[in-house]
């Protein structure tokens, strides 16, 4: 089963190394991993999607908490909540079949961001299975690049995961 | 009013007294020099090596005994790698160290400057933390934080890189030893459910075993188990690890367990019906085959790292805390069982299957067990022992008394050879009123032979017992069962006679080859000053059993070859 983590950690130096360099010594498999500020100075918050059973998991956060540098962890999997990932596609877009890509783009609410002769980059966010779909789709019209952000979550109502 | 500024240098020399370090092990150079020269005139010792690696295992083997940091000084680039294996070393076995590194000025990191390595990013995964100085301002603190990381909770090491021009710049200095890491809070006290629910589980059970490790010595647990033990009449079993924190002339106590412990030790973890793990973390050469490592019993695992617990076997009572405060938790609540009937089963095992004393085969060649079993009886049994790894490893462990914490300093989770000789010196500055003896092997002590002129320049009184088979023993021995016979580079053809080497470093030297030899010559080496070597010459062939195989289950026991 896959799993959603969200880790808050110190933003000092080396820290994002020292928690992907857990992963990889332990033998967890990192599917991505996502990296941003928070509202507080210099605390980070990762989001790491790590597939395994739950024995594995209970491992995973029991060694993230041994870091120094972290100061939560949170299995967001465990409880409802909302997950998000933002991709850019380009793709081969003609004039006669720019507007089929149009209507894919605005089916699943993405945005179209840039457009020349030959191509279109689009935007668009969701869970796992948005992008999947209109990745699918679109195939058909030769996908150029794409690029991914990797996962972040937030816990559905007023609690959260913070330094305290 | 301002305060008062002091250089990098001053400052660690400064935390270092406040930390009450009494001693440095180190090797100085370029990067360090600034270090090094405020160090000149500071009061604090300093022990010069021969090698870094000898280094960081002086101040392991010092740490192990005083149970303080041990702290270690080595400069960039190679004197900074030099240190990797010690570190690694101190990692898996928990033992508290602060390493401070010097690196290339802060201008040229990353340039691939001369002696420039990045030991922050290749000591990553085997120390408890570490830090690269990137200003003065933050070194006080990032000290504080070194030595607090270091010797809490789980111990570890911890390594300050600090680049050259942070010695010598300036900044106020304000020390606190006391300090709090958001990030960082180790539990202490257990879990008041879960020591009940171990009280209960002890009460109810009617073949129970204790297993120690590590955990008790460094947490000074040794009385606790005692009468944990002695009152709820349970049997002791210790980890090599766990060695002397209950007295091994104790009458509860059963050995070592897994591939080179006891019949007895092996027998009761299978048999048990409840295990009370304290301060261990269930190690493959402990446990064996995992799934039928004690497939009878309830197991309580008290531990200071909650990532230990569960990470092998399944756990039914998990108490996360300090190991001495738990067991005095426990102690406080404690109703015992009744184990009679246990325990006759037990004597009955151990009666059956002494620790076997060396094969019957070439009985008039000296065997390596009778040497163990002669230190042993000629130290009174009261002597710090450090073994280096190997056959001579797992002999001490079986057939040396260890009667207190703190007496038995080897590597266990890293099985470094070239620990032991100079963990030995550091055990002997730890503890100067000790008899120390290093138990090594031919092929473990030249691994750290140089350290002969530390020893020698510092007058440490020192007995080295060369278990020389002129193999690399274990492995031949794996060779001989595992792979027909086939001694692929383990003879140790062309060693120098140990004797001369020690003569020649200016230390004295004897040769025993027969028990009577032996025997003399450790009556001798007891009676000397300063280092003294006595090389053993033994059966070549002579195995370590009782041996388990490689992931069988423990109770699946070899003796001389025969599955008993």
């Amino acid at each position: 089963m896959k799993h959603v983590l969200a880790v808050i950690v110190e933003n000092k130096p080396g820290a994002l190394t020292r928690v992907s360099g857990l992963f990889s010594r332990r033998g967890f498999n990192i599917e991505n991993i996502a990296v941003g500020e928070t509202i507080t100075p210099g605390i980070s918050r990762m989001t790491i999607t790590v597939e395994g059973d739950e024995k594995l998991i209970e491992q995973v956060i029991k060694q993230l908490h041994k870091l120094i540098n972290v100061i939560k962890v949170n299995n967001l999997s465990s409880e409802p909540s909302v997950m998000r990932e933002l991709m850019l596609i380009k793709v081969k877009a003609e004039v006669g079949n720019r507007s089929d890509i149009q209507q894919i783009v605005e089916t699943f609410r993405g945005k179209v961001v840039d457009v020349s002769p030959d191509s279109m980059v689009i935007e668009v966010t969701g869970d796992e299975g948005k992008m999947e779909a209109i990745k699918m789709l679109l195939e058909h019209f030769g996908i150029l690049e794409i690029v991914r952000t990797g996962k972040v979550a937030l816990l559905r109502g007023p609690k959260v995961t913070r330094e305290n | 009013m301002k305060k008062k500024m002091i250089k990098g240098a001053a400052m660690i020399l400064e935390a270092l007294e406040k930390e009450k370090v009494e001693l440095i092990f180190g090797f100085p150079g370029g990067a360090v020099l600034p270090l090094y020269n405020q160090l000149y005139d500071a009061p604090i010792k300093h022990l010069l090596v021969r090698h870094e690696q000898a280094a960081v295992h002086a101040a392991d083997g010092y740490a192990r005994v005083t149970g303080k940091p041990g702290v270690v000084f080595a400069t960039s680039g190679p004197g900074a790698t030099n240190l990797v294996t010690g570190i690694a070393n101190a990692y898996m076995d928990s033992v508290p160290l602060v390493l401070i590194t010097g690196q290339v000025a802060k201008s040229f990191i990353g340039t691939d400057a001369f002696q420039e390595a990045d030991i922050t990013g290749i000591t990553l995964p085997v120390t408890k933390h570490n830090y690269l100085v990137r200003n003065i301002e933050e070194l006080p603190s990032i000290l504080s934080e070194a030595f607090y990381i270091a010797s809490t909770g789980r111990r570890g090491p911890v390594l300050i890189d600090v680049p050259k021009d942070v010695f010598d710049q300036e900044a106020p200095f304000e020390y606190s030893v006391e300090c709090s890491i958001t990030g960082y809070n180790p539990t202490y006290e257990g879990h008041a459910g879960q020591i009940s629910r171990a009280v209960k589980a002890i009460r109810d059970a009617k073949k129970p075993v204790i297993f120690g490790g590590g955990g008790l010595i460094r947490s000074e647990a040794s009385e606790a188990l005692r009468e944990l033990a002695e009152r709820a009449r349970i049997p002791v079993i210790l980890s090599l690890m766990g060695l002397g924190a209950y007295p091994g002339e104790g009458e509860l106590f059963l050995g070592m367990p897994g591939m080179h412990g006891s019949v007895t030790a092996n027998y009761a973890l299978t048999e048990a019906d409840l295990i009370i793990a304290a301060g261990v973390r269930f190690d493959d050469r402990v446990t064996g085959k995992l799934d039928s490592f004690a497939s009878n019993a309830k197991i309580i695992h008290i531990d200071i790292d909650p990532a230990e617990i569960g990470k092998n076997v399944t756990i039914d009572v998990p108490i996360v805390g300090d190991v001495k405060l738990v067991l005095e938790e426990l102690l406080r609540k404690l109703r015992p069982g009744s184990t009679a009937k246990w325990l006759q089963q037990i004597e009955a095992w151990q009666n059956a299957y002494p620790m076997p004393a060396g094969s019957p085969d070439r009985s008039d060649l000296l065997k390596p067990q009778y040497v163990i079993r002669e230190l042993s009886r000629l130290s009174e049994r009261d002597a710090i022992v450090a073994t280096d790894v190997g056959q001579h490893q797992m002999w001490a462990a079986q057939h040396f008394i260890v009667n207190g914490p703190r007496n038995f300093i080897t590597s266990g989770g890293l099985g470094t050879m070239g620990y032991g000789f100079p963990a030995a010196i550091g055990a002997k500055l730890a503890a100067p009123g000790k008899r120390v003896i290093c138990i090594t092997g031919d092929g473990s002590f030249q691994m750290n032979i140089q350290e002969l002129a530390t020893a020698v320049h510092n007058n440490i009184d020192l007995t080295i017992a060369v278990i020389n088979n002129n193999y690399l023993g274990m492995v031949r021995q794996w060779q001989e069962i595992f792979y027909e016979k086939r001694y692929s580079h383990t003879s140790m053809e062309g060693s120098p006679d140990f004797v001369k080497i020690a003569e020649a470093f200016g230390a004295k030297g004897l040769r025993a080859a027969t028990d009577r030899e032996a025997t003399e010559a450790i009556k001798q080496a007891f009676g000397e000053h300063g280092p003294f070597l006595i090389d053993f010459t033994v059966d070549p062939e002579e195995n370590v059993y009782p041996m388990v195989a490689p992931n069988h289950p423990i109770n699946d026991i070899l003796i001389g070859g025969e599955r008993i």
